[in-house]
C-alpha cells in the first residue's frame, strides 16, 4: 500500500511542476493548471490509504472537513468578482499557513518522541504558517475594505520584534521538550506566533499589500515544505518548496518594480507619511471634453492606454475594450501598456482586461513599450497616477525617485482620466499632469469612456 | 524515512526548481500564476488529512479536523480563481 500510495504522490509532484511550467505562457496556461488539479486529485485520493491514516471517526473526519472546507472555497471562488481577486488569494493563502500550522500543532501534541531536529522543523513551520494564517488574514480585511487604517503606534517595531523573540524563545523550549510538550506553553506559543502576523501586517499600506500577499504565499510554501519533511511525506517537501521559492522570486520582481527594498515595504510608512521635498509644479491643469479627446483618439495613428487600478475601481474595462474596437475598425493601432505593479497585484490588470474580452497580444510590458510612447499620437491614462509620474525620473528629492515609470509623457498628446484632483498613493503630485501636451478629462472611468465611444460613433 | 541529507537535497533542488519555472514568466500571468502557486501548496491538505489521522485525543482531533477544513479550503479555492483567470486569457488570433 505504502508503494502505491507514494508513487502517486510522485505523480502529483511532476504534474505540478509541470502544470506551474505550463502556467508560465499563455497559451498553455490552462492546461497547466488542470494538470495540477489532477495532481491534487491524485494525492488527496491515495492519502486515503495511506497506513498512519487509522481510526473510522478520524476517517469521517476528514472526509466532513474536505466537504465543508471545499464546498465553501468552491462557492465562494465561483462567485468573487475579478477586481476582489487580490484579497481572495490572500483568503485562500492565509488557509493554506493555518493549516500548515495545525499539522505542526498536532505533531507537537503526539505522545511519540520525535528526532530532535524534525522537533525544531515542526516548531519552524508552526511559527510561519501561524504568521502566514493571521497575516493573511489581515491582507485580506485591508483589501476588503473591512480594515481601513493603517495601524501605527510608538515603538512598534520594537515591540514588533519582542513579540518575535518571545515567539522564538518558546518555540525552542517547546523544541527541547522532546515528548513531553507543555499544553499551555504550546498555546501561548501560537497565540504570540498569530500576534506577530497580525502586528507586522497592521501598519502596511493598502499599496503595499501584493508584495506581502506574494510574501506569505511563499511563506506558506515554505511552512508546507517544512511540514512535509515533519510528516516524511516527500509530495509536501516538494511542492512546498516549489512555491516557496517561486514565491520568494515574485516577491523581488514585484519589490524591485516598485523601486523598494522589500525590507523597506514591510518597515517603513510609505504613503502615509509623504516625506523629502515637494518640488513646486508649475503649469496649471488643463481640462477637455470627452467629444475633443474622442475626436482626438479617433484621427490618430496609433494610441496607448495606460490602466491603473483605478479603472478597475469604475468598472471600465469592458468600455475600454470597446472603445478599443471602435478605434481598431478606423486603422487606429491600439496597444495597452501594463506597469508591472499596476492594480493590487502584479498582472491584476491583465487579468481583468483578460476578463472584458482584450487579447493578450495587444498588451504590453513596460520594457516592451517604454520606447514607443514616442511615436504615439495619444497616451491614454484611466485610473494610473505614480506609474506616470515623471518625477520618478527627475527629481532625486521624491519618494518615489528611481521607480521605473512608463513614459507616457513621451506621447504627442496625454489624456488623463481621472475621477477627482487627488495625489496617488504615495501622496506625490504628478507633474504629467501639469505638463503642456497633457489634458485632464474628469469623470467616472466607466462614464467618460461611454461619452468617448458616444463621441467617435457620432463621428460615424 | 527521508534521511537527513537525502531532504537537504530535495529542497535544494526543489528551490530551484521553483525559481527556474517562475523566472521565465510575462508580466501578465504573475497574478494567475501566484493564485496558481497558491493553489500548489494546498497540497498541505494530504498532510493534514495524516496529521488528522493519526490524533489521538479529541483536542487533536479538532485541530486536526480545522486543519483539513482549512487546507481544503486552499486546494479548492486556489484552483477555483487560478482556473476562472486563466479561461479568459485569450489571442487576437482567434484561437479560442
Amino acid at each position: 500500500m505504502s508503494f502505491i500510495v507514494n508513487l502517486a504522490y510522485f505523480a502529483a509532484a511532476v504534474l505540478f511542476i509541470i502544470g506551474l511550467k505550463q502556467m508560465a505562457s499563455p497559451v498553455t496556461a490552462r492546461r497547466g493548471i488542470i494538470w495540477a488539479g489532477w495532481g491534487m486529485v491524485i494525492a488527496t485520493v491515495v492519502t486515503f490509504l495511506h497506513p498512519e491514516v487509522i481510526g473510522f471517526v478520524n476517517y469521517l473526519l476528514i472526509i466532513a472537513g474536505i466537504g465543508i472546507g471545499g464546498g465553501l472555497a468552491w462557492y465562494t471562488g465561483k462567485r468573487v468578482p475579478m477586481t476582489d481577486m487580490p484579497q481572495m488569494i490572500a483568503l485562500y493563502n492565509g488557509m493554506g499557513g493555518g493549516a500548515a500550522a495545525g499539522i505542526g500543532i498536532v505533531a507537537l501534541m503526539g505522545s511519540y518522541t520525535m528526532n530532535w531536529t524534525i522537533q525544531f522543523i515542526a516548531v519552524a513551520g508552526v511559527i510561519i504558517g501561524s504568521v502566514a494564517f493571521s497575516g493573511s488574514l489581515i491582507a485580506y480585511g485591508k483589501l476588503q475594505g473591512l480594515i481601513k487604517k493603517s495601524l501605527r503606534f510608538d515603538m512598534q517595531q520594537k515591540i514588533n520584534l519582542g513579540v518575535l523573540g518571545a515567539t522564538v524563545l518558546l518555540g525552542i523550549i517547546i523544541g527541547f521538550s522532546g515528548a513531553e510538550v507543555n499544553g499551555t506553553l504550546l498555546f501561548l506559543f501560537v497565540l504570540l506566533a498569530l500576534a506577530f502576523g497580525v502586528l507586522m501586517t497592521i501598519p502596511i499600506g493598502g499599496a503595499d499589500m501584493p508584495v506581502v500577499i506574494s510574501l506569505y504565499n511563499a511563506l506558506t510554501g515554505l511552512a508546507v515544505g517544512l511540514k512535509g519533511l515533519v510528516l516524511d511525506n516527500a509530495a509536501l517537501m516538494i511542492a512546498g518548496i516549489v512555491v516557496g521559492a517561486a514565491g520568494t522570486l515574485l516577491t523581488q520582481l514585484m519589490a524591485k518594480a516598485m523601486n523598494r527594498p522589500l525590507t523597506n515595504v514591510l518597515f517603513s510608512s510609505f504613503g502615509e507619511t509623504p516625506s523629502g521635498e515637494q518640488e513646486e509644479v508649475s503649469g496649471s491643469m488643463k481640462e477637455i471634453e470627452a467629444s475633443d479627446a474622442g475626436v482626438m483618439m479617433a484621427f490618430a495613428n496609433k494610441v496607448i492606454i495606460v490602466p491603473g487600478y483605478g479603472m478597475a475601481v469604475a468598472q471600465a474595462q469592458h468600455k475600454i475594450w470597446e472603445l478599443t474596437q471602435l478605434l481598431q475598425e478606423r486603422d487606429v493601432q491600439v496597444k495597452f501598456a501594463i506597469h508591472p505593479v499596476a492594480g493590487r497585484m502584479p498582472g491584476h490588470m491583465n487579468v481583468l482586461l483578460a476578463e472584458a474580452g482584450v487579447p493578450y497580444d495587444i498588451i504590453y510590458d513596460l520594457d516592451e513599450i517604454n520606447n514607443e510612447f514616442k511615436t504615439a499620437d495619444v497616451a491614454v491614462v484611466i485610473g494610473a497616477n505614480d506609474v506616470v509620474n515623471p518625477v520618478a525620473r527627475s527629481n532625486p528629492e521624491s519618494p518615489i525617485y528611481g521607480m521605473p515609470i512608463l513614459n507616457a509623457d513621451e506621447a504627442h498628446n496625454v489624456i488623463v482620466i481621472k475621477r477627482g484632483k487627488g495625489a496617488g498613493f504615495s501622496g506625490v503630485e504628478n507633474h504629467l499632469f501639469y505638463a503642456d501636451n497633457t489634458r485632464m478629462l474628469y469623470g467616472d472611468g466607466q462614464k467618460v469612456a461611454g461619452e468617448l465611444i458616444a463621441s467617435i460613433k457620432e463621428m460615424g | 524515512m527521508i534521511e537527513g541529507f537525502v531532504a537537504l537535497y530535495i529542497f535544494m533542488l526543489a528551490a530551484f526548481t521553483g525559481y527556474e519555472v517562475i523566472s521565465k514568466v510575462p508580466v501578465i500571468l504573475h497574478t494567475p500564476l501566484m493564485s496558481g502557486s497558491n493553489f500548489v501548496h494546498g497540497i498541505v491538505l494530504v498532510g493534514t488529512m495524516v496529521a488528522l489521522g493519526q490524533a489521538e485525543t479529541g483536542l487533536q482531533q479538532l485541530i486536526g479536523f480545522v486543519a483539513v477544513i482549512l487546507a481544503a479550503g486552499n486546494a479548492v479555492g486556489g484552483y477555483v480563481v487560478t482556473e476562472r483567470m486563466l479561461e479568459m486569457f485569450k489571442s487576437s488570433k482567434g484561437a479560442k
